[in-house]
């Protein structure tokens, strides 16, 4: 565990307190069954807002409370312990990052405060297919009056059917493939020309495909450089990658944790099947691979905190490293449970649906491990 | 070798294509009747193919023809196959009683019992279904508790079962029952009843992937009559283990489920739609294609082997200790297919319902969800690897 500041140690230990009360897996399961696409209640965001989850990233003069990415992912850690859905990963850190980053005076005054109250949701609409893709973007955007108009689709936009508006990645050159020629825009849920449709995947979250038919835009909608917007995607998403790594980290540690503790109550052959030294075995080889996920991850958080220039090796070890961990896991704690870790009834099938689809969001376990070993020359 | 000459073999083939002409009906080419008659009533061409095939006793080609199965020689049964699988054509028996119990009881029944039970499985007109498995009795299914009192002119089953696969389809179960309490292994005995009779209580269990294949069964006072014991009392557990090696026989691919393996859209393929390629025209995720290559290695590794071991048993002999190995091979090769399926399609391989995915992919999502119960039931891969390590390879436990 990294050493936290006092303030830190007290943001986790409210989130941990929340999370266990307000935020158990049978609310996920309860959104699951009565069709709510969101995956959380409402009041649930509320409470997360009121507690200044949503603006932990924003500056203090746009309502935030500027206490740094490690201490958002310490509360995105224990919401992913319970599988505990919200926009905090996608909104709260990795598009108000752009908006820091890049945003303009005028577009942080427009849209951080929002995000820090979490009345408004931005979502990344970045891929175009069901794989990770970030230059392949080719959703065109064309000069018209003093903005831009906007034509193509987007694949698998996570909290995008709950999102108030967009970070958009679009084309304004080349053509798809190329870095050069890549502008994000932000762009309004509600704006004329602009339609979504919910994509359920096992996960149960929120996910949505959007289809833009010439949406009018103006030039403030522009986040940084015309045509040079590939660095600040690709810094966007590392934050979101991170952000990802810290849910996948609190999940691998709860189904780690549950896990265990089976292995120390179930009796079988007049024993608890902790006992065996097989199934020892692979519970410390687990716990060898959570502690390793945790340093990563840990360090991920920090590097954006010190804006290190190591930020995307680091981000991409932290999303394959925790990738790998909750993937295995995800896989004991149905095996290790046998029959009831089938059972629709019991929290390990959710664990495993979570687990591969946020192993597949913003480049999956592989993507990242090519795309570190093209960073270090290998 | 052929156990008849080659004129015999030729002649048979002959005779079975005209039947196969006379009687197939062509609408039915890749159709899982078996698969369909699980779950509930077939008709039209489905319940003719069943019903030809029941008579002529070729759902069953090698079990004995005075209780209703082919009579053919493993041979003679391997053209058959072989003859069906050109024009696509399934067996349309299948279920429990064909791949465990039948041959189970054709080996311990009594001929009353026999003369009863397998003429119906034959026919593909008896869904049965497996009480074994209890909440305290998993993989130690000798600790199982269901109490069987002896009351003179019949036997009272009270208990609780689970995982009961097809119990809310079955007509009858065939079931460990405790008979003596002072003692574990020899305390248990196999008995069979009809699902209808009063205190048989069934409840689906929902699993990850949506469905319901397996229940909870409750047994409330539930009267046996007496000549429903297989075998003899508190003899049970032999029986019930014989039937568990037929068991992983068929669950390891022995009993024809290898060709899943094979069928289908390659992984090669499958990665080529959803990835792309590279200018060479290979897997343009180098990452994913070494694993790709690793995992279609093993899957070609395991099915020279199924056919080495079918090679090796020709003759007769019926499932060895090698089962064991085929079963957690089988499972790790389908639970690994399914993982990477998965990962190449991404989210578009997750998809639960709606709109934006395919049938195909829909069907993906589910059977990556439901292939993980391969390495827990019919004995946990833990278990499979204790069976190795004990019976197999003599590893003894501390001593």
């Amino acid at each position: 565990m990294a050493v936290l500041n006092e303030e830190q140690t007290m943001l986790r230990d409210a989130a941990k307190a929340w999370v266990q009360e307000r935020a158990p897996v049978a609310a996920l399961r309860k959104a699951r069954d009565s069709g709510n696409l969101a995956g959380y209640a409402p009041e649930a965001l509320r409470e997360m807002a009121e507690m200044g989850w949503a603006g932990v990233v924003v500056p203090e003069a746009h309502g935030g409370s500027e206490f740094g990415y490690l201490s958002l992912g310490l509360v995105l850690e224990e919401l992913g312990r319970n599988l505990a859905a919200s926009p905090l990963a996608v909104s709260s850190m990795a598009a108000t990052h752009a908006l820091v980053r890049a945003g303009t005076d005028g577009q942080k005054a427009a849209w951080l405060p929002g995000v820090a109250s979490a009345e408004a949701i931005i979502a990344l609409a970045v891929d175009e297919g069901p794989r990770h893709d970030p230059a392949g973007v080719a959703l065109a955007a064309e000069p018209s009056g003093d903005g831009w108009r906007l034509t193509g689709g987007k694949a698998f936009v996570a909290e995008g059917m709950t999102a108030t508006a967009f970070l958009a990645s679009a084309r304004t050159g080349g053509k798809p493939g190329d870095e050069n020629g890549i502008t994000l825009f932000l762009v309004s849920a509600d704006a004329a020309g602009l339609s979504r449709a919910p994509r359920h995947v096992a996960d149960s979250r929120d996910y949505a495909a959007l289809t833009l038919d010439g949406v009018q835009v103006g030039a403030e909608a522009v986040l940084g450089e015309v045509g040079g917007g590939h660095a600040l995607l690709e810094r966007t998403l590392d934050v979101a990658r991170i952000a990802l790594s810290a849910e996948m980290l609190g999940m691998s540690a709860q189904a780690f944790e549950t896990t265990l503790d089976y292995l120390k109550t179930r009796v079988q052959f007049g024993q608890t099947i902790g006992s065996f030294q097989a199934l020892q075995h692979r519970a410390a080889k687990m716990f060898s691979e959570l502690e390793l996920a945790r340093s990563c991850v840990e360090a991920a958080l920090s590097a954006i905190d010190q804006d290190a220039g190591n930020l995307p090796e680091m981000a991409a070890l932290a999303k394959a490293v925790a990738g790998d961990t909750l993937n295995l896991i995800s896989r004991e704690m149905v095996q290790m449970h046998g029959g009831i870790g089938m059972t629709d009834a019991h929290d390990a099938g959710l664990y495993l649906k979570r687990a591969r689809a946020v192993e597949s969001l913003f480049g999956s376990t592989a993507w990242h491990r090519d795309r570190w070993g093209r960073m270090q020359g290998y | 070798m052929a156990d008849f000459g080659s004129t015999d073999a030729e002649a048979f083939r002959a005779e079975v294509k005209d039947w196969l002409a006379a009687n197939f009906p062509p609408s039915l080419a890749g159709v899982e009747v078996a698969m369909i008659n699980a779950t509930g009533p077939v008709e039209g061409d489905a319940l003719l193919w069943k019903q030809r095939m029941g008579e002529k006793g070729w759902g069953t080609p090698t079990w004995p023809k005075e209780y209703g199965g082919g009579g053919l020689s493993p041979a003679q049964a391997r053209i058959l196959q072989q003859e069906m699988a050109k024009i696509g054509a399934r067996n349309p028996i299948g279920g429990m009683g064909i791949m465990m119990f039948g041959p189970t009881l054709l080996e311990y029944g009594n001929e009353a019992q026999k003369q009863r039970h397998i003429p119906p499985i034959c026919r593909g007109e008896i869904r049965w279904c497996q009480g074994y498995s209890e909440p305290g009795a998993g993989s130690d299914l000798a600790a199982l508790q269901t109490r069987c009192d002896d009351m003179g002119d019949h036997y009272l089953v009270n208990g609780q079962k689970i995982w009961t696969s097809g119990a809310q389809y079955a007509d009858w179960c065939f079931c460990l029952v405790r008979t003596d309490f002072t003692t574990k292994h020899e305390g248990i005995s196999f008995i069979l009843f009809d699902m209808r009779t009063p205190g048989v209580e069934v409840r689906p269990i929902k699993l990850i992937s949506g469905v319901s294949p397996f229940c909870e069964t409750f047994l409330t006072d539930v009267k046996v009559p007496k000549e429903n014991l297989v075998g003899e009392l508190n003899k049970g557990w032999t029986i019930g283990k014989r039937l568990l090696q037929h068991e992983r026989n068929s669950l390891s691919g022995g009993g024809g489920s290898a060709g899943r393996f094979a069928s289908g859209t390659s992984l090669d393929q499958l990665a080529k739609d959803y990835i792309g390629v590279d200018a060479t025209g290979r897997i343009a995720d180098p990452d994913l294609r070494a694993r790709i290559i690793r995992h279609q290695m093993e899957s070609r590794a395991f099915m020279l082997t199924l056919m080495r071991a079918q090679a090796e048993a020709k003759g007769g002999g019926g499932p060895s200790n090698a089962t064991s190995i085929m079963k957690n091979v089988g499972s790790k090769v389908g639970q690994d297919r399914a993982e990477l399926a998965v990962e190449i399609m991404g989210l578009q391989g997750l998809g639960w319902e709606g709109e934006g995915f395919t049938d195909k992919e829909l069907e993906q999502t589910r059977n990556w969800l439901g292939g993980k119960a391969t390495t827990i039931y019919g004995g946990s891969a833990e278990i499979q690897n204790n069976i190795i390590a004990k019976r197999i390879l003599g590893l003894l436990d501390h001593q």
